[in-house]
């Protein structure tokens, strides 16, 4: 009962900050705040499939990047209004990601292999999109600016800002409510002991099916994002191993498959990177530098992240 | 098969022997420490800067540089394992993969900051122009690497089947406890199987700096082609990444003699997913099927 | 009427073979004890009765419906729970969350899950500890959270691995009060156990394995008298009380 005080005070506290502050910062901070809430939304969609159902995967990209096109591609050659396009997008990643988990599942590959594969098709993607014409290969995308909500435009960043927040709050609520309920006390049944919870009458390839789906199509919803915000898009970047990186590091800071882990997370690393940004101005490489300390530090010192500990502390968990 | 594809089928074997050396190097270090190590093409970038670095700077020949690398790369492989990785060898695997994965941008980026993220070329004297041997042309770097690589290959061997040290090596990576139990202190053993894999890597990056420019990312192209490789060979297998690096090498190169490079990629992967999905042991079904 | 009968069952692993043509009927309502020495392949029988492996040969008769290549999913859903040898608690969940995740397979609600939770937590008598997370339980407590899990799956037929093993002689009284209970309730139960008096006291129907084959079966005082058992058991004191 304590924990779920603490889980939504936490919540509560940061939600509250999150709505404040676009009224209090200038347009760099915001975009600031734009970079924290995207990483918190990646980091909520790869909580799902890799926090909460263990199945540790390093190509969220993939799923980004084919949101992120989908959208475009429908909106640059077809006219259609992003809003949609998200949507399919979402639909289409979904499909990929139940693609990748049933041969990964049906031939058993777990843990290291799994990681692999999932790198690997995002890298099949990257390559794939890079060098065929109709997909525009290498030139990528440039979204054509115009300032129309209903085509998922608008001149003011905070309205960006407000739509990308509702996003995270509604995957954060999703995960929310999941993890109070059968497919989440399932997930993590399957994540600790999946055998056990095959021989209790989880449907385990179903689920984890159903959380690469729900996680694939929530990072989609990113690369949509993602492509309208900053009108530009190139399969180096969408699909690059940065993005699945991205994906993976704040939940690792935060802790894995807690509620309010990846938002933390994102929220201690964007600032950091920023700051050191400019701390070590014309100098590239330091903040990744100092990224990769952190996961350094983190996966030796601290291996449930921040929340993650202080969660297992208040249930009474071993170290 | 016509000239054109006998020469890029020569050239695919010689860059093939580079990436068998490196995933030789990757294939140990799971091997023995069950780790997929994410920092080998980081490493591997190491290498070449070090032979880049003495060799611009200091007008030091690549291949005497080696030597250099070696000791670096040794320290680097050993301090990793003996450090943070011992520190959680009990953790869930994936926590492995992300300790590499965070050495790796340390590596990378620190090269960034010392040398730029520019392009940088080392030029080789006397390796400007390419050897001939009939219609066939060789770049002299290219050939001189494929020989250092089976001398290295041939030291890592006798190290690992002749000496104390390689059975100890062999003995924690087959059985553990056992090992301990023969008096073998596996911590420190398990730190030289690292070192000697990151030397591995550590000299195919310095024989491709007289081939190729580089960047500090570099690696990470590399770092791919290793897993296929390592995969292919059967993860642990080291004679498996040696004939898979050779087989990875010929396939990149004359699928991109025949369908153009940027598809060779594209086909590299595809070899990745298939022997994941239907051979996950290795195409020799001796590697390690890792559960966890 | 036997609701489980398994017929010439084989399981090979590369070459090894653990289950060589066994066989055994479970009658409806009764207690079945199978006993054999370590690494007589009882487990692995179970194994191939509940889904967990898929036999090489032989055929594994449940509700009269052949069940050999179902999975372990399937099976529970009609009804057949187990328990693992070796207790797979999730450790980060709660004990009731646990038994939940059982309670699940045939309930309606989430209301009605954790309903069957809390009944099979009071059943085995871990309902005090039902908030702590399971991985702070002992051995014993973990042998009873495998146990209510089994049973809040709501089974018909309930397969027992040892369930003895590591308890205290205090919480093996009990158990096998309970087991007797839960057997009142009308659930059929086959169980693997190594302390004899407990399998000989327990049991309706008895069979014996060794090296993967059935040696002999019968009710419990045939068993124990059978030559063939006493000499693979050779002191290891059987008695019937
Ligand atoms: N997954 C497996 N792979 C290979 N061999 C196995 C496997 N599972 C069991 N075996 C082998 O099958 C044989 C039977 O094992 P099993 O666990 O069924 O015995 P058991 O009768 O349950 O023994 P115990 O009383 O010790 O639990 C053993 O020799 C064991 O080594
Ligand atoms: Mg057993």
């Amino acid at each position: 009962m304590k924990t779920k005080k603490v889980e939504q005070g936490t919540l509560l506290v940061l939600l509250l900050m999150a709505v404040i502050y676009p009224f209090l910062s200038d347009r760099y901070m915001l975009s600031v705040g734009i970079s924290v809430l995207l990483m918190a939304l990646l980091g909520q969609s790869w909580n799902i499939m890799s926090g909460y159902a263990g199945q540790f995967s390093f190509g969220h990209a993939a799923f980004f990047g084919l949101g992120a096109y989908a959208s475009s591609i429908l909106y640059v050659d077809h006219g259609v209004s992003p809003w949609i396009g998200m949507i399919a997008g979402m639909a289409v990643a979904a499909l990929v990601g139940v693609l990748i988990g049933f041969l990964s599942f049906r031939y058993k590959l777990r843990g290291d292999f799994f990681a692999l594969v999932t790198l690997a098709f995002a890298e099949i993607l990257r390559v794939l999109f890079n060098n065929t014409k109709a997909l525009k290969a290498a030139t990528g995308i440039l979204i054509p600016y115009k300032d129309v909500w209903s085509e998922f435009q608008f001149a003011n960043d905070r309205i960006f800002y407000f739509i990308l927040l509702a996003m995270v709050i509604a995957a954060t609520i999703f995960i929310g409510l999941m993890s109070r309920r059968k497919f989440g006390v399932c997930l993590i049944a399957i994540k600790e002991n999946q055998e056990a919870a095959g021989s209790l009458g989880v449907p385990v390839l179903k689920y984890k099916l159903l959380a690469m789906a729900i996680s694939a199509a929530i990072a989609a919803m990113a690369g949509t994002f993602y492509a309208q915000y900053y009108g530009f898009i190139d399969p180096t970047v969408v699909f690059s191993a940065a993005i699945s990186v991205e994906a993976i590091v704040p939940c690792i800071i935060g802790g894995a498959g807690t509620l309010g882990g990846p938002l933390l997370g994102a929220l201690i690393i964007v600032p950091l990177k920023e700051l050191s940004n400019n701390l070590f101005e014309g100098v590239n490489g330091v903040n990744m530098i100092i990224y990769g300390v952190l996961i350094v530090l983190f996966v030796v010192f601290c291996r449930d992240g921040i929340y993650g500990t202080v969660i297992r502390r208040l249930k009474g968990a071993r170290s | 098969m016509s000239l054109q594809g006998l020469q890029s089928l020569l050239d695919g074997i010689l860059m093939g022997g580079v990436y068998a050396l490196a995933a030789l190097g990757l294939s140990l270090i799971f091997g023995v420490l069950k780790i997929t190590n994410f920092a080998h093409g980081a490493m591997m970038t190491v290498g070449m800067y070090v032979v880049f670095a003495l060799g611009n700077d200091l007008g030091l020949n690549p291949y005497l540089a080696l030597p250099f690398a070696m000791v670096l790369m040794f320290l680097i492989g050993f301090l990793i394992q003996r450090f943070p990785i011992h520190y959680i060898e009990h953790a869930p695997t994936h926590n492995q993969l992300l300790l590499t994965l965070g050495m790796a941008y340390i590596l990378e980026n620190v090269l960034l900051v010392i040398f730029t993220p520019n392009y940088q070329t080392l030029t080789v004297k006397g390796f400007e122009k390419a050897w001939r041997i009939g219609s066939l042309t060789f770049a002299p770097a290219k050939l001189i690497a494929f020989g250092v690589v089976i001398i290295v290959t041939g030291c890592v061997y006798y190290l690992l089947y002749m000496t104390n040290t390689g059975k100890s090596i062999r003995a924690s990576a087959q059985n553990e406890t056992g090992a301990k139990l023969m008096g073998i202190n596996v911590r420190n053993i398990r730190a030289i199987a690292f070192g000697i894999g990151a030397v591995c890597t550590g000299i195919a990056g310095g024989l491709l700096t007289p081939i190729m420019s580089i960047y500090p990312t570099l690696g990470e192209t590399f770092q791919l082609k290793c897993f296929v490789i390592t995969v292919l060979g059967g993860m642990g297998n080291l004679w498996g990444a040696l004939v898979s690096g050779l087989i990875i090498g010929v396939v990149e190169s004359l699928s991109g003699y025949y369908l153009g490079g940027s598809w060779s990629e594209m086909v590299i992967y595809g070899i990745f997913i298939l022997i994941l999905f239907l051979r996950p042991t290795g195409l020799f079904g001796r590697g390690n099927r890792r559960e966890n | 009427m036997e609701t489980l009968k398994v017929i010439d069952v084989c399981k090979s692993f590369q070459g090894n073979v653990a289950v060589d043509h066994a066989s055994l009927d479970v009658k409806e309502g009764e207690i079945t004890g199978l006993i054999g020495a370590n690494g007589a392949g009882k487990t692995t029988l179970f194994n191939c009765i509940s889904g967990y492996y898929h036999a090489t040969s032989g055929k594994v008769i449940y509700k009269d419906q052949e069940v050999q290549h179902k999975t372990a999913e399937k099976l529970c859903h009609m009804g057949m729970a187990r328990t693992f040898q070796i207790a797979k608690p999730f450790g980060m969940l709660s004990v009731l969350d646990n038994v939940a995740v059982g309670g699940y397979n045939k309930a309606n609600s989430r209301t009605q899950a954790y309903e069957f939770a809390e009944q099979s937590l009071d059943l085995v008598g871990l309902i005090d500890k039902k908030e702590n997370l399971a991985q702070l339980l002992n051995t014993g407590e973990q042998r009873k959270l495998e146990l209510a899990r089994a049973l809040a799956t709501q089974p018909e037929v309930l397969l027992l691995d040892e369930v003895m093993a590591g308890l205290t002689p205090t919480e093996s009284r009990e158990m096998v009060e309970l087991i007797d209970k839960i057997n009142k309730t009308g659930i059929t139960i086959l169980m693997i156990e190594h302390i004899m008096p407990v399998i000989m006291k327990l049991s309706h129907y008895i069979y014996v394995m060794e090296r993967g084959k059935m040696i002999a079966e019968g009710i419990p005082v045939e068993v124990a008298n059978n030559p063939k058992v006493i000499e693979s058991y050779l002191g290891k004191g059987l008695e019937v009380e």
